[in-house]
Parts: C-alpha cells; sequence; structure tokens
C-alpha cells in the first residue's frame, strides 16, 4: 500500500476516533456535576488580580 | 553579559546588512537591507551606551503588571487602524473612478499594490497589535503575575512593528510571493517566525507561572490563536530563496497541492487570527464590561474546543468547482456548515453575559460596541456557512458578496470589539476614569455602524447582481452579458461603499481624538446648572 492510502486509512479510522473520544470527552468534562463549583470560580477570575498587590482564588 | 552578545550580534546583522545593499539584486530588497542596517546600526550604539548600565523592568506604578508595553500596543493598534481605513478608502474609489490610479505614480499607486496594502495593514497591522497588546494585557490580569521575560514583550512588540513595515514597503515596491494575505517574501516570513516564537514565549512562559490554578478561556483562545498561525504562517510559506541576495523565491508546492496549502493556510488566518484570537478578547473584555461573569463557562468550553476541532477543515470551501477533487471540497462545506453551531454558540455566549444587565445597552457605548460586535460575529459566522455551500458559492464566487461578506465580518466584529476594547483599555492604563467624551463613543459607533451597513449592504447588492449577469444565457444559450457589462452596472453600489468606508473611517478618526484628550489628560468642560439658568434669566 502506498504511503498516502495507508495514511488516509489511519486518519479515516483510528485518528477520526480518537479525535471524536477527545472531543466528547472535553464535553462531559465541561458539565461534570462536581466540578460545578471549579466552572464558577473560574468565571470569576477576570474579577480578580486586578493589580498584582490583590489575592489570586487559590490562596 | 547578554549585552556584549547582543552587540555581537547587532554589529553583524548591521555588516551583513551593509553588504546586502551593495549586492541586492532588486530595488525592495536593497531598500529592505538598508532599512535593517540602519536599525541595527542604531540599536548597536543604544545598546552600547546602556551596556552595564543595570535598569531592571519596573513593574508599572498603576496596577504592578508591565503594562508599557500595552499602552504602545493600543496607540499603534489605533495608528495602523486609522492608515490600513484610509487605504481601504482610497482603493475603494480607485475601483469606483480608476483615474485615481495615478498615471504618474505607476506602478506604485497601482490598485494591485495597494490592495495587499491594505488587507494587510488591517489584518495584521491594525488586528494583530490588537490581539498582541490585549493578550498581554489579558494573560497578566488571569494568571495574576506580570509578564513572563518582560524585556522579550518588547521584542514581539517592536519586532512586529518591523515585519509590518517590512511587508507594506515590500508591497509598494512590487515584492510579493502571489499568495493571499501571505505576500510578504521568505526574508520577512523568517523575521515573523523569529517573532512569533518570541511571542509564544512570553505567552507560554506567563501562564506557566500563573498564580490562579485555572487557565482562564481567554487565555485557551488566545494561546490557540498564537499557536494554530504560527503552523499555518511556516507550512504555507515553505519556499526556497532564489538567491541570499534577493527577495525571490519559490514555492515548495505547486498546482492544486499549493492551492490547498494556500487555502488551509487562508481560511485558518481567518478561524484563529480574526476569530479565535479575537473571541480571547472577547471572553475577558465583555464580561469585564458587564460587570458580571460569563454567561456560561460550561458553554465556553465546548465553544472552544467545537471551534478548535472544525475550523481547520473548513479550507477547501475556496476551492468549490476547481481542480480539488470532488471530496475535498465537499468535506470543506460540510464542515463549514457545522462550524455554525459553534460560532453561534459563542455568540448566544457573550451576548447572554449581558442577561439582568440589558439597561446597559442605553447607558454605557462601549458595551454597545461590544454587542454590535457579537451581532455581527453572528450575522457572518451564519452568511459564511451559507455562502460555502456548493449551490451558494456557484452563484457568489469572485463576486463582491465575499468583500460584502469579509468586510462584514472584520468591520462589524474584528473592528468593533476591537474599537470597545480600545475604550475600555485607554483610560485604565493612563490611569484616567473614564474616556474624555461619552458623546464621541457614540458617534463613532454610529459612523461605525452605519458605514458597515451601507458597505455590507451595497456589496450584498452588487455581488449577487454580478453573480447573476455572469451566468444569464439567451434562448440560444449565449451569454448576455461582458464582463464591461457587469462593471458599469455595478458603479452606483462602488461609489455608496465607498462612502460606507469614509463613515468608517471617520469614526476611527473620532476615537483618535478621543483617546489623544484622555491620555492627555483633559478633562471635559462641563458648565454647573446655576450658571446656565442664570445666564437665561440675564438674558
Amino acid at each position: 500500500m502506498d504511503t498516502y492510502s495507508l495514511l488516509r486509512q489511519i486518519a479515516d479510522s483510528w485518528v477520526l476516533l480518537a479525535m471524536f473520544t477527545f472531543f466528547i470527552g472535553c464535553a462531559v468534562w465541561a458539565f461534570w456535576p462536581s466540578l460545578k463549583g471549579a466552572r464558577d470560580d473560574a468565571a470569576g477570575i477576570p474579577f480578580r488580580n486586578e493589580t498584582t498587590a490583590q489575592e489570586t482564588g487559590d490562596e | 553579559m547578554g549585552n556584549y552578545v547582543k552587540l555581537i550580534l547587532l554589529g553583524m546583522v548591521a555588516i551583513v546588512a551593509a553588504i546586502a545593499v551593495n549586492w541586492g539584486r532588486d530595488l525592495a530588497y536593497q531598500v529592505h537591507a538598508a532599512l535593517i542596517m540602519v536599525i541595527a546600526a542604531g540599536m548597536f550604539i543604544y545598546v552600547l551606551r546602556n551596556t552595564d548600565e543595570p535598569k531592571p523592568l519596573a513593574p508599572d506604578p498603576l496596577s504592578g503588571y508591565d503594562d508599557g508595553v500595552v499602552r504602545y500596543g493600543v496607540i499603534a493598534t489605533a495608528f495602523w487602524g486609522v492608515a490600513g481605513f484610509l487605504v481601504g478608502v482610497f482603493i475603494a474609489f480607485q475601483l469606483a473612478f480608476p483615474a485615481l490610479n495615478f498615471d504618474w505614480g505607476q506602478p506604485f499607486t497601482n490598485f494591485g499594490r495597494l490592495r495587499p496594502l491594505h488587507t494587510s495593514a488591517v489584518i495584521f497591522a491594525f488586528g494583530g497589535n490588537a490581539l498582541i497588546a490585549t493578550s498581554f494585557y489579558i494573560v497578566q490580569r488571569t494568571s495574576g503575575v506580570r509578564l513572563f521575560a518582560g524585556r522579550l514583550a518588547w521584542f514581539v512588540f517592536w519586532g512586529y512593528q518591523l515585519f509590518i513595515v517590512l511587508a507594506a514597503t515590500g508591497y509598494l515596491l512590487g515584492v510579493t510571493q502571489s499568495k493571499e494575505y501571505a505576500e510578504p517574501e521568505w526574508y520577512v516570513d523568517l523575521w515573523l517566525t523569529i517573532v512569533w516564537v518570541a511571542y509564544l514565549i512570553v505567552f507560554l512562559g506567563t501562564i506557566f507561572t500563573r498564580k490562579e490554578k485555572h487557565i482562564y478561556v481567554a487565555n485557551w483562545f488566545l494561546l490557540s490563536f498564537i499557536i494554530t498561525v504560527a503552523m499555518l504562517h511556516i507550512v504555507n510559506n515553505l519556499a526556497i530563496p532564489v538567491s541570499f541576495w534577493g527577495s525571490r523565491s519559490v514555492q515548495v508546492f505547486s498546482g492544486v497541492q499549493d492551492a490547498m496549502t494556500q487555502w488551509w493556510y487562508g481560511h485558518n488566518a481567518v478561524g484563529f487570527f480574526l476569530t479565535a484570537g479575537f473571541l480571547g478578547m472577547m471572553y475577558y473584555f465583555v464580561p469585564k464590561q458587564a460587570g458580571r461573569p460569563v454567561y456560561s463557562y460550561r458553554l465556553s468550553i465546548i465553544h472552544f474546543w467545537a471551534l478548535i476541532f472544525l475550523y481547520i477543515w473548513a479550507g477547501p470551501h475556496h476551492l468549490h468547482y476547481t481542480a480539488l477533487p470532488d471530496w475535498a471540497s465537499t468535506l470543506g462545506m460540510v464542515f463549514s456548515v457545522i462550524l455554525w453551531m459553534p460560532s453561534w454558540g459563542g455568540m448566544i455566549n457573550g451576548l447572554m453575559t449581558l442577561n439582568g444587565a440589558w439597561d446597559k445597552l442605553r447607558t454605557d457605548p462601549i458595551i454597545r460596541m461590544f454587542v454590535v460586535s457579537l451581532a455581527f460575529y453572528g450575522m457572518s459566522t451564519f452568511e459564511g456557512p451559507m455562502m460555502s455551500i456548493k449551490a451558494v458559492n456557484s452563484l457568489s464566487h469572485y463576486t463582491d458578496w465575499t468583500i460584502g461578506h469579509v468586510h462584514s465580518g472584520a468591520l462589524g466584529w474584528n473592528g468593533m470589539i476591537t474599537f470597545a476594547c480600545i475604550y475600555f483599555l485607554t483610560p485604565k492604563l493612563w490611569g484616567r476614569d473614564k474616556m474624555y467624551s461619552m458623546p464621541a463613543i457614540n458617534w463613532h459607533f454610529w459612523l461605525a455602524t452605519l458605514g458597515i451597513v451601507l458597505y455590507a449592504s451595497s456589496m450584498w447588492v452588487t455581488g449577487i447582481m454580478e453573480g447573476l449577469m455572469w451566468r444569464e444565457v439567451d434562448d440560444q444559450g449565449f451569454l448576455v452579458n461582458s464582463f464591461a457589462d457587469t462593471v458599469s452596472a455595478k458603479f452606483p453600489m462602488y461609489i455608496v461603499r465607498g462612502l460606507g468606508g469614509l463613515l468608517f473611517l471617520s469614526g476611527a478618526l473620532v476615537m483618535c481624538w478621543n483617546m489623544w484628550m484622555t491620555i492627555r489628560g483633559a478633562k471635559p468642560y462641563t458648565q454647573p446648572v446655576s450658571e446656565i439658568t442664570t445666564a437665561v434669566k440675564g438674558v
């Protein structure tokens, strides 16, 4: 099999599956119930650290 | 020690550049070599005079962060913006009145040379400076630390300006590798690669040393922009110089592979430079200006990954009905259509951040600019997928509809959000309460919005008209219109488009005046009500 066909076959099957799994994983991770607190905390980041003197979230 | 290395390098660069001025095979190369020689020699003297004089990079007295480079970036953004819009207005009128190409100015004032000057000035100079400045601002505040390698950030800023000057003067002198949005030749490409790697080091270093546990979503978008642009730039510019002493080079790819690489680059420049990067700005500045956190942080994570996974495949829709294999162009079309969803997810996330604070639309002209920019983001990310459908594309391709689409995205989304960010940043960076004149922001808002509406609607009309004229056949199967017929039919719309651009430019000039007055620290003149009433009574 020539290189193009081989790479094309790998891309069509396993790589596609891997990328899709990764994406679904990200989506599940984003909505994971126990991480709600972490999401809310992250959303508040722009309102901290206005100057270097201010405290960060996890300290 | 570092300074000695710098001196040796600068001296060598100056000497090689001097040789290049002498041996250069074409005018543009010689001009660029002379420019580099002067800059390297000037920097040599500057470094020499400051050697062994310890000068630590002091934190900003106002914020404690490295804000000097952001201040320079904000001013550079405004400057290049006006320059780019001005060239844009001029070439718009060149299309309406070809006499404006000026016989006495040939070949330098030709549309063909000014057009890349306009596109690069607005995308890379205006947009790029806005991205570099805001990303340095955002990454420090969302990480809670100063910039990693603050001096390198200054190198990024000045190095990028040098890239812009080299590219712009190159276009005027006729240097181009004929790749749209990637026109600069090999030595300018190499220089940009060095600057971009430095940019990545500063940005990534700051994230690595952050005090916040989580990397805020704006930084994800900005980082994906920096990394992807690096990848796109390197692959699309693979070329072998004809000579070290000349500006010409030969592309590594050819034929349809070259076309596919070019539009893989071209469309992802839109996707990651003008979309992902500016979404990073959106995710920081919209919550800041609205005073409330982003509508859904979870949606922002989905938005990010969906955008990253889909955008990279959309490029082939630029090559419908060409030598590109059918499956590739169908793939591009399908991914472009799917891309509509994450784009609107992001738009909704930005707009809904104002949920519960919609009254600010009435009172805060900066919020209004953010909302209009998001609205244009939504409109152009619907229009784009629609135009990528093959049947629609067969009408729209090669017409001015494409130009209208690009400008509703670039002026509406990128332009408006950048203006809003400038209005947010200018008072903060120079320690003022707010912008000098709020009514002037309102003026800018309406001038820009009206300008975009004139621009986009005239291009829709003229684009669809010429598309229909090109395909019109009589009952014998002969084409009804010649190309020149469409050109003369488009004349009125070209005038409207030029006027739209003029309005947009005037808005930007109002902004520059407002920035100038804010930075100068001028106080707006307000007359107490009591004085007015006594004055009226006196009459």
